[in-house]
C-alpha cells in the first residue's frame, strides 16, 4: 500500500541521492525497460504524429504529404468535444478534491486503529474491475431506484434541471451522471497522496495554531493547506489526466450530448477508421494536456511529480 | 568471553596512504603504525580524512595510492568481505529486517561458523543486551542499537575494529556511559580499537594514542596527555583544549635549563627542553588556562608574570574562569581552581603567572 | 453545534467512504439477483443460480481467463524489467539519468486513449497483427512505468550502509544484494507486482485498440455486455475480485505490520 501511494505520488524524494558510478552496470539494467519504453512508447508517437499528416485511405494505403489542414479540421469538427473533455475532467478533479480532502484528513488523524482498514477500502476498488463498478452506477441511479426517488421527492431533479446537469426528470444519461462516475472512479487517486502529504503532518501544531486562532478555517487556510500542496498537486495531476482521456464513464452513464474527446478518437480509429483525423486528434489532446499540465506545475511551484 | 581474546594480533600499517576525490585530495599520504591491541584515535573537525582513512582500512574505499597492511600482510588490494577488519558504523547500520541476534550471528554464519548462535548470545552478554536477542533493531533505543552494532563487528574476532563516530547519535549522559563501556570491551577481548571522531574529550578519555588530522594528513600523534601538555602546533593547541598563545622572542643562553626570553616586551622564561628544532619563523608561547594563576600577596618567587585587569568572570562551580586584559589588547583566560585561592573582582587590576615547566613552545607562522 | 463543528470532517469522511464502497456493495447484492430480462439493473428475485453456474455465461470464462493469464505474464514482465531499470536509476549516477526518469514518467501522464491509439498505429505501420501479443505489449509497456516508479522509492530510501556494512560482515556483493538488498526491498516489488496486475486485468481502453476482433479480454467482454445485455456472473466475478482484493491487502498488511518492514509511516514519525 505504502508502494501504491508512492507510485501515486510520483518518486518521493529520496533518502540518499544516487552517488554510485557503476559503468556500463546501469545501462545493463536499463536496457529492457528502455527499449521497451522506446520502441514501443516514443516510436509509436512519432508515428502518431506522422500518421496525423498524412492522406489517403486504408485501402490504398497512406502517405506523409504534411497535411496540417487535417488539424485544422479536427478541431472545427471536435472542438465542443474537446472542450467539454476538458471541463468535465476539471470538474471531477475539483470534485474528487472537495471529496478527497476531508476523507484524506480523516483517515490520517481521526480514523485511530480503522486507519489501516480504511486505507484497504479506499485501494480495494483499484483490484475491482473500473467497468463493473461504473456499470453499478447505473443501478444506482436507474430511474426507478430509490436514490432517483430520493431526488425526486424531495425537488433536487428540479434543481439538476434548473442549473443544466440534467436534461429531464432523471439522473442517468446526463452530465450530473456521467461527472458523478468520473469523481468516483479517480477519487483513490486524490486521496492516497493526500493521506501521504497530511498524515505526516504534525497535529500539536493544529491544535496550537487552533489555539492562537478564533478561526478554524484560518488554520486550514495559513498552515494547513500550504503544507499539503504538494499532495495536492500530486492528486489533481492524477486525477485530471485520465480523467480527460476517459469515455467509459460518458459512455455508460451519459448521453450524446456527452460525448468526450476519448470516445471521439476511439470511433474514428476503430469504426470511422479514418487515421489521420483520429491521430490528429489523440495529438492535440497529448498536446493539450502536456501544455495544461506544465503550466499548472509551473503555478504551483513543485515538480515534485517528476 | 576471555575465551574470544587471542594472541597480539599485528600491528596495522598506513604507507602513504593518499585517496583523491577528483580534484581533491582527501587523504594526502599517510604513514601511520597503530600497534595491535591498542585503542586508537584519529581526531580532526569534518573534512580532515579521518573517515576516508578509515574507509580504506576497511575496505569500502580504494586508496589512490599507497599501502594498507595488516601484520606482515599487505590488505591493500583486498575488498572489504576478504578483510578481517570490522567496523561499527555511524548510522549503526544494523539490518531491520534481521533479529538483534541475527545481526550480531550475520558474520560468523557468512564465515559458516558452526555455533554461531553461542557465540553470538556471548557477545550479547557482553554488551548487556543478551535479553534483546529475538527483538528487531527498531524497538531497542538508540544506546543498545550502537551496542548491538559493536557487538555485531567484535563477536568475528576482527584483527582490527573501527569505529565511525560511533556515540555521535547518543546524548551527552549515554555518550559518556558508552566512553567508559567502549574502554572497557576494549580492554576485555584486546582487539585494536581505531576510533574516529571530532570530539576532542572522546578521544582523549579513550584512547592510548591519538593522531590528530588535518586536511588529510597527520598533524601529530601522540598519548593524550603528551599532545595535550605539548602540542606541536597552534592547530593542536587550540584543537586540543584552550590555549593563550603570546609570540616569543629568545634573549638569553640556557642555564640550569631555562631560557630567558621577550614576550611583547615583557621578560619570561621558558623551559629550554621544550624549544622545537626549527625555530626560523620565529616562536610562540602556549599556556592552558588553567595553568595560569591568579598571584595573590606573597607570590614573589614566581618568575612569569603578567599584568592585567579582569573583564569577565564566571563561575562554574569547580573553578572560576577570568578573561584579563593584557595592555596590547589580548585577552588570556585564566581558570582559576576554587580552592580558596586569590579571587577577583570584575575591573580589579590583577598580576597573573605561571611556571615555566607548564608552559609549551610552538613555531610562530602555522596557525 | 460543536459537537457537530468538531466531528463535521469525520461526517464527510464517513459520506464519502459511504460514495466509495456503495457501487462495491451494488454489484455484490445484484449478484444474487434473478433479473427479469436481459439487463441486470432491477432488483427481481434472489437467487444463487449466478454463483452455482459462473461460466454459463457464453465466453465470459474464457475471457476471464485470458485477462487472467495476460495479467499474469504483462506484470511478471514488467516487474523484472521495472526492477532491473528501478536499481540503475535509484543507486546509479550516470549520463542521461533525467532524460530517462523522464522518459519513464510520461507514459503515466498520457491518457489511455492516447497510448492505445498511437501503439495501434505502430502496429498498422509494422504490420503486426492485432492479438494476444499486441496486448500484452502494450500492458507491459503501460505497467512498467508504474512498477519502476514503486521499486526506485524503495531502491533510493535504502542507506547504504547497509550494504557496506553487509560486505563488513564478510558477505561478497552476490550475497550482500540476496542476504540484505534484496530482502529489503522485496516489499516495493511485490507492491509494483501488485499494482502492475491491477492495472493490466482492469483496462479496457488501450487493450480495446489492441485486442483485434476476435481477442476478447474481461473488460472487454463486460463492455460488450454493457450494449447487449448483462450477465448475473459478471456480477459474481466483481464481487470475487472485491473480497479477493481486500483479503490480499489486508495479509500483505498484516505480513508489513509483524515484519515492520516497508512502513516508511512508522519511520517518518
Amino acid at each position: 500500500m505504502a508502494a501504491l501511494t508512492q507510485a501515486a505520488v510520483g518518486a518521493e524524494a529520496p533518502a540518499a541521492r544516487p552517488r554510485r558510478r557503476g559503468g556500463l552496470v546501469p545501462f545493463l539494467l536499463l536496457a529492457p525497460a528502455l527499449l521497451w519504453l522506446v520502441v514501443f512508447f516514443v516510436v509509436p508517437t512519432i508515428s502518431l504524429a506522422s500518421q496525423s499528416l498524412q492522406t489517403g485511405d486504408i485501402d490504398n494505403g497512406y502517405t506523409l504529404t504534411w497535411h496540417f489542414a487535417t488539424y485544422a479540421d479536427a478541431m472545427s469538427r471536435y472542438w465542443p468535444q474537446f472542450l467539454r473533455s476538458i471541463i468535465y475532467a476539471a470538474s471531477a478533479t475539483l470534485g474528487t478534491l472537495l471529496l478527497g480532502y476531508p476523507l484524506a484528513w480523516f483517515i490520517a488523524h481521526r480514523a485511530g486503529r480503522w486507519k489501516n482498514l480504511l486505507l484497504v477500502l479506499v485501494v480495494a476498488p483499484f483490484f475491482t474491475n473500473f467497468l463493473i463498478r461504473t456499470l453499478a452506477w447505473q443501478i444506482i441511479l436507474t430511474d426507478n431506484g430509490p436514490v432517483t426517488g430520493f431526488f425526486r421527492a424531495t425537488g433536487l431533479t428540479n434543481v439538476l434541471q434548473a442549473i443544466g446537469l440534467t436534461d429531464n426528470n432523471s439522473l442517468l444519461g446526463s452530465q450530473f451522471a456521467v461527472t458523478c462516475g468520473l469523481i468516483y472512479n479517480f477519487l483513490p487517486f486524490m486521496v492516497l497522496p493526500l493521506y501521504t502529504i497530511l498524515e505526516r503532518l504534525d497535529t500539536r501544531l493544529l491544535d496550537a495554531a487552533g489555539d492562537l486562532y478564533a478561526d478554524g478555517w484560518n488554520t486550514f487556510w495559513k498552515v494547513i493547506w500550504p503544507l499539503s500542496l504538494p499532495g495536492v498537486v500530486s492528486g489533481t495531476l492524477l486525477t485530471f489526466i485520465p480523467a480527460a482521456g476517459d469515455y467509459i464513464n460518458s459512455k455508460l452513464l451519459g448521453n450524446t450530448q456527452t460525448v468526450m474527446i476519448g470516445q471521439v478518437i476511439d470511433a474514428q480509429f476503430l469504426r470511422v477508421l479514418d487515421y489521420p483525423i483520429a491521430a490528429a486528434l489523440s495529438f492535440i489532446l497529448m498536446a493539450a494536456i502536456i501544455i495544461l499540465v506544465a503550466g499548472y506545475v509551473r503555478a504551483a511551484g513543485t515538480e515534485e511529480l517528476v | 568471553m576471555a575465551t574470544t581474546t587471542k594472541a597480539t594480533p599485528g600491528d596495522l600499517k598506513l604507507v602513504a596512504l593518499t585517496r583523491h576525490f577528483d580534484d581533491f585530495v582527501a587523504v594526502d599520504g599517510i604513514d601511520l603504525v597503530v600497534p595491535g591491541g591498542s585503542f586508537f584515535a584519529l581526531l580532526g573537525p569534518s573534512g580532515c580524512g579521518k573517515t576516508t582513512t578509515l574507509r580504506m582500512v576497511a575496505g569500502l574505499e580504494e586508496p589512490t595510492s599507497g599501502q594498507i597492511m595488516l601484520g606482515e600482510q599487505d590488505i591493500t588490494g583486498t575488498r572489504a568481505y576478504q578483510r578481517n577488519v570490522n567496523t561499527v558504523f555511524q548510522s549503526y547500520a544494523l539490518f531491520p529486517h534481521l533479529s538483534v541476534l541475527d545481526n550480531v550471528g550475520f558474520g560468523l554464519r557468512q564465515r559458516k561458523v558452526a555455533d554461531w548462535r553461542t557465540r553470538a548470545n556471548e557477545a550479547l552478554e557482553l554488551v548487556k543486551l543478551a535479553d534483546r536477542a529475538k527483538q528487531r533493531p527498531r524497538q531497542l533505543s538508540g544506546g543498545m542499537q550502537q551496542r548491538v552494532a559493536l557487538a555485531r563487528a567484535i563477536v568475528n574476532q576482527p584483527d582490527v575494529l573501527l569505529l565511525d563516530e560511533p556515540l555521535g547519535a547518543l546524548d551527552l549522559k549515554l555518550r559518556r556511559e558508552m566512553q567508559i563501556e567502549l574502554k572497557r570491551i576494549q580492554q576485555e577481548v584486546g582487539i585494536t580499537f581505531i576510533h574516529v571522531t571530532h570530539d576532542q574529550e572522546e578521544a582523549m578519555t579513550m584512547a592510548d594514542t591519538v593522531a590528530v588530522m588535518r586536511t588529510g594528513r597527520i598533524e601529530q600523534l601522540g598519548a593524550p596527555s603528551e599532545l595535550y601538555d605539548r602540542p606541536a602546533t597552534a592547530y593542536v593547541a587550540n584543537f586540543l583544549g584552550q590555549s593563550n598563545l603570546l609570540p616569543l622572542e629568545l634573549r638569553g643562553a640556557a642555564t640550569a635549563g631555562l631560557v630567558t626570553a621577550s614576550a611583547r616586551g615583557v621578560q619570561v622564561v621558558v623551559d629550554a627542553g621544550q624549544l622545537p628544532a626549527d625555530a626560523g619563523a620565529g616562536l610562540q608561547l602556549g599556556i592552558r588556562p588553567e595553568k595560569l594563576r591568579l598571584l595573590g600577596p606573597g607570590s614573589d618567587g614566581v618568575a612569569n608574570r603578567l599584568n592585567g585587569w579582569v573583564t569577565d568572570a564566571s563561575f562554574t562551580g569547580v573553578a572560576t574562569t577570568y578573561l584579563v586584559k593584557m595592555a596590547w589588547g589580548q585577552e588570556l583566560t585564566v581558570t582559576q581552581s576554587n580552592d580558596g585561592s586569590a579571587r577577583a573582582g570584575l575591573g580589579d587590576e590583577v598580576t597573573v603567572g605561571w611556571d615555566p615547566h607548564q608552559a609549551f613552545v610552538l613555531p610562530a607562522g602555522a596557525d | 453545534m460543536a459537537w457537530l463543528r468538531r466531528n463535521l470532517v469525520v461526517i464527510i469522511g464517513l459520506l464519502v467512504m459511504a460514495y466509495i464502497m456503495v457501487p462495491n456493495l451494488v454489484v455484490t447484492i445484484f449478484s444474487f439477483n434473478k433479473p427479469n430480462g436481459r439487463y441486470n439493473y432491477e432488483w427481481n428475485q434472489f437467487s444463487l443460480d449466478a454463483w452455482l453456474n459462473p461460466c454459463s455465461s457464453a465466453g465470459m470464462c474464457e475471457a476471464l481467463g485470458l485477462s487472467l493469464w495476460v495479467a499474469v505474464a504483462a506484470s511478471l514482465a514488467a516487474t523484472v524489467m521495472g526492477t532491473m531499470a528501478a536499481f540503475a536509476l535509484g543507486r546509479y549516477r550516470f549520463k542521461g539519468r533525467s532524460a530517462t526518469n523522464l522518459l519513464v514518467f510520461f507514459p503515466m501522464a498520457t491518457p489511455e486513449v492516447v497510448m492505445g491509439s498511437s501503439l495501434l498505429t505502430l502496429f498498422i505501420a509494422m504490420g503486426i497483427p492485432s492479438g494476444q501479443l499486441t496486448i500484452l505489449i502494450a500492458h507491459i509497456l503501460f505497467t512498467v512505468s508504474f512498477v519502476i516508479t514503486t521499486v526506485k522509492a524503495r531502491v533510493a530510501s535504502l542507506d547504504p550502509a547497509l550494504e557496506q556494512a553487509a560486505a563488513d560482515l564478510y558477505a561478497n556483493p552476490t550475497q550482500a544484494f540476496w542476504k540484505v538488498t534484496f530482502p529489503l526491498v522485496a516489499p516495493g516489488i511485490a507492491a509494483g507486482a501488485l499494482l502492475a496486475f491491477a492495472l493490466s486485468f482492469d483496462d479496457y481502453i488501450v487493450t480495446n485498440f489492441n485486442a483485434g476482433a476476435s481477442t476478447v479480454t474481461f473488460p472487454m467482454y463486460v463492455w460488450g455486455a454493457a450494449q447487449r445485455g448483462t450477465p448475473v456472473q459478471i456480477n459474481v466475478v466483481g464481487t470475487v475480485m472485491f473480497f479477493g482484493a481486500l483479503a490480499i491487502v489486508g495479509i500483505g498488511q498484516l505480513i508489513g505490520a509483524r515484519l515492520r518492514v516497508g512502513s516508511r509511516r512508522k519511520e517518518a514519525l
